[in-house]
């Protein structure tokens, strides 16, 4: 409580988006007027008493998809962050404090990662391995953890050369020692405000795959595939695909509010880098 | 109108602070200071870091640095407020006839454009002369400047000469649009003592040849003692006193004077024996990479309980020999043998008690210890890393030992970024003492402070020595810290040793060449000092 009465508005604004999200995405079954895959109307309805947002391009209720959606897109889009947070970071602190071949073998292996193209590579590996939820994550972390890696890298190669480190090396500490208590705090800012662009990211992307009928299998719901879906009854003036289209951009908005509040509390209060 | 150049009165200058977790706040950094200053004088600006020494200079060119407001007083150059003046009205005097020299000029030079381009800049634009003649004046000032081939000095870039050569670049740049004052922020400060003292001699020399009257801002009493005509002390954005150089340095009035007029004392006498050997390194070569050598064949020893001064300029390998010892940079060929054993050269062979022995403090507190750190957890992390100490137990050690480098119990929870100069400093003895360590490598622990509070870190480390008999290996430029501190003495001059003793035969003669000119060239708390010190130079030169 505390905590939140020390907050500033905008991240107070960003943590009721986050938490209407996800309370609407955890109690769907209960709130949800229609079913999931119901059709229950005409295609196209505007929002009536009946449809609060309307029916979507098949007649289903989009209230309801909109809610059994977010289970889908927040649940797979947060897990490929952290995900590819944890692995990215790991790899590119760890090749940071070894140098050497270790440095070199990991991050040519990025290279090269990089170097495809990842809605190609995404579809590859998609299409050859068996459509599971899981293996969905971890290809789209995987792919991600990419980005992570070229950026954490980058920010502990700095932080390595500091006298602190060199410190805790002539202390004796271990590697992991140094990796999460020295160098992992002190990156933490841009690492931060790199999560938040990657979660909108990881949304947008689960799209995509889902249009490409790789993602999310209709007729699951998913916020990216709904835009989608919807997309042509724009053309006839109908309103249906903003409406995931702006539950993706205020979901995108709220965690980077909470982020940028973070941002500022990690770097200011200890004399960190980052903005004041 | 006098002949006053410059006439400020109750300067006031205020700053919006930041602190962290509060509102802002406007704090008042300069309080009504006043001076003046006549054609063709100097006047020097001393005090410590934050009396406002660099603030009151910018002030002078009616400049505010970083969110500081000049809220109050006045400030005639020529007759004229330029605190009231239009800002073009500013903008024209600024470079033609207020010009300023910055602390680093490696840092103030454009690296993509020659140095003479540069120099002449400001001048043209000002349209105080056209360019050939600036370009003429300014091969005029290169020879006033003592710089080498003035007629082609401006054609080089400014990585093509050396820190000296730049600083007295940065000085021709300032001289150039005949100005009637300029503003000399730190010249010398991050020079070498050898090559400040050529800078210093090329300024003051340039000063009285073209007579622009300056304002001279330092920290170091000793250096403003040769250029200045007038002295005030600044502390805490007040003066302190304000007169004659002779006044200042031979008899100072008020108390803070007197301690700075005073400072580094003799703190220890030197030790008798020095036989029995903790650390010894023989025959140490050591190299960056496979072609850079840096350490030739560096031999010397520390006994055990004593202090060893490594002394020599930036480059000449003090720092490399102190990688070497704790194993960051292993030698190529050599011995390191402490406490009766080989030390292994690389860090990752040692083992833990090796380490635990061997403790480093830095020359920057600030990066030495991590900023999400509290004081707790830095000072804890050796206590539960070598001797398992947890909860209880380690707190009481770690309250025992910020007792010892007197601070106490109150700072335990706060972050780096919340302490001062000398308390980081403090909280990174602290850290080394809680692995109990007998050899503690300082990297000019000091020379990052100002001068009282330098000599309390000083003097708090020469009491732990007594109390808990561990060595320092002491790298430094100082000789006066040298002189205060050291049981023996190793001079080091291009990766080589060239001297090494016990303190009193070190700095006794007969000196070698290097010794004699680094000692010549420490500058002294005494009027005339610089002449007489670079007349040593030329009569030894005809000598030889």
């Amino acid at each position: 409580m505390q905590m939140i009465k020390a907050m500033p508005w905008s991240a107070r604004i960003g943590l009721l988006g986050v938490f209407i999200f996800l309370f609407s995405a955890v109690f769907a079954d209960v709130l949800a007027p229609y079913g999931e895959r119901e059709i229950v109307g005409d295609v196209w309805e505007p929002s009536s008493a009946k449809y609060l947002m309307g029916t979507d391009n098949l007649g289903r209720d989009l209230l309801s998809r909109m809610m059994y959606g977010a289970q889908t897109t927040i649940f797979i889009s947060a897990a490929a962050s952290v995900l590819s947070f944890s692995l990215g970071i790991f790899l590119s602190f760890l090749a940071a404090v070894m140098r050497g071949w270790t440095d070199q073998v990991l991050s040519r292996l990025n290279d090269l990662m990089m170097a495809i193209p990842t809605l190609i590579f995404a579809l590859v590996v998609l299409a050859a391995l068996p459509q599971e939820l899981w293996i969905l994550v971890l290809v789209m972390a995987l792919i991600d953890s990419t980005r992570v890696f070229r950026l954490g890298r980058a920010v502990a190669v700095d932080i390595v050369v500091m006298d602190y480190v060199e410190a805790a090396r002539l202390r004796g500490e271990g590697r992991m020692w140094i990796i999460f208590r020295e160098i992992l705090p002190n990156a933490l800012s841009p690492l931060l405000a790199e999560f938040g662009l990657r979660f909108a990211f990881a949304v947008l992307f689960l799209s995509s795959l889902s249009f490409l009928g790789l993602g999310i299998q209709p007729p699951e719901a998913d916020w990216g595939g709904m835009v989608k879906d919807n997309k042509d009854g724009i053309i006839f003036g109908v309103p249906a695909a903003l409406i995931p289209g702006g539950a993706i951009a205020a979901l995108a908005i709220s965690v980077n509010l909470i982020v940028d509040w973070l941002l500022n509390r990690t770097s200011s209060l200890k004399g960190g880098r980052g903005d004041v | 109108m006098s002949d006053k150049l410059l006439n400020v009165k109750n300067l006031r200058i205020e700053a919006t602070v930041y602190p962290p977790g509060e509102t802002p706040k406007d704090i008042v950094i300069v309080h009504g200071v006043s001076f003046t200053l006549e054609k063709g004088k100097v006047l020097g600006l001393i005090g410590e870091s934050g009396a406002g020494k660099s603030t009151i200079g910018l002030a002078s060119m009616a400049y505010g640095r970083g969110g500081c407001r000049i809220t109050g007083g006045t400030a005639h150059f020529n007759g004229e407020d330029i605190l009231a003046s239009s800002k073009s009205r500013v903008r024209g005097l600024r470079g033609s006839k207020i010009c300023y020299v910055a602390q680093s000029a490696a840092a103030a030079f454009n690296p993509a454009h020659r140095l003479g381009d540069q120099i002449v800049e400001a001048t043209v634009l000002h349209g105080v002369s056209s360019r050939a003649e600036a370009m003429e004046r300014a091969d005029h000032l290169f020879d006033i400047l003592g710089l080498p081939n003035p007629k082609e000095f401006g054609q080089r870039y400014p990585h093509q000469v050396s820190g000296g050569q730049l600083q007295r670049a940065m000085t021709a740049m300032a001289l150039c649009s005949q100005p009637d004052l300029i503003v000399f922020d730190e010249p010398t400060t991050a020079l070498d003592v050898t090559t400040q003292i050529d800078v210093l001699a090329a300024i003051k020399h340039a000063i009285e040849e073209t007579g622009t009257a300056a304002l001279y801002i330092t920290h170091d009493l000793a250096v403003v003692a040769q250029v200045s005509d007038d002295i005030m002390v600044l502390r805490h954005g007040k003066t302190i006193e304000y007169g004659p150089v002779a006044q200042i340095i031979e008899t100072p009035q008020e108390e803070y004077t007197r301690e700075l007029v005073s400072v580094r004392s003799n703190i220890k006498s030197e030790a008798e024996d020095q036989s029995k050997p903790l650390l010894t390194i023989e025959n140490i070569d050591a190299a960056y990479g496979n072609s850079l050598q840096v350490l030739f064949d560096v031999s010397f020893h520390l006994p055990k309980g004593q202090t060893l001064a490594v002394v020599g300029e930036s480059g000449s390998g003090k720092s490399t020999t102190a990688r070497v010892i704790t194993g960051l940079l292993p030698q190529r060929s050599g011995r390191v043998t402490f406490d009766g054993r080989d030390l292994a050269p690389k860090l990752a062979d040692r083992p833990r008690e090796d380490l635990r022995d061997l403790q480093m403090i830095y020359q920057m507190a600030d990066v030495a210890m991590n900023p999400r750190h509290t004081v707790r957890d830095i000072i804890g992390r050796p206590l539960s890393f070598y001797f398992g100490l947890r909860g209880r137990e380690k707190e009481k050690r770690v309250i025992e030992l910020l007792d010892q480098i007197e601070m106490g119990e109150s700072f335990i929870d706060r972050y780096p970024a919340e302490l001062s100069g000398g308390q980081k400093q403090r909280v990174c003895i602290a850290r080394s003492l809680a692995a109990d360590p007998k050899l503690i490598i300082c990297d000019e622990p000091t020379s990052a402070l100002d001068p009282l509070v330098a000599e309390d870190i000083l003097k708090l480390l020469m009491s732990l020595q007594k109390e808990t008999q561990v060595s320092y290996l002491f790298i430094t430029h100082d000789i006066a810290t040298v002189r205060a501190i050291a049981d023996s003495i190793a001079v080091m001059y291009q990766g080589r040793l060239v001297r090494f003793g016990p303190k009193s035969q070190v700095l006794s003669p007969p000196f070698d060449d290097y010794t004699d000119l680094l000692l010549k060239s420490v500058p002294e708390m005494e009027l005339g000092w610089l002449e007489k010190a670079l007349s040593d130079r030329k009569m030894e030169a005809a000598g030889n």
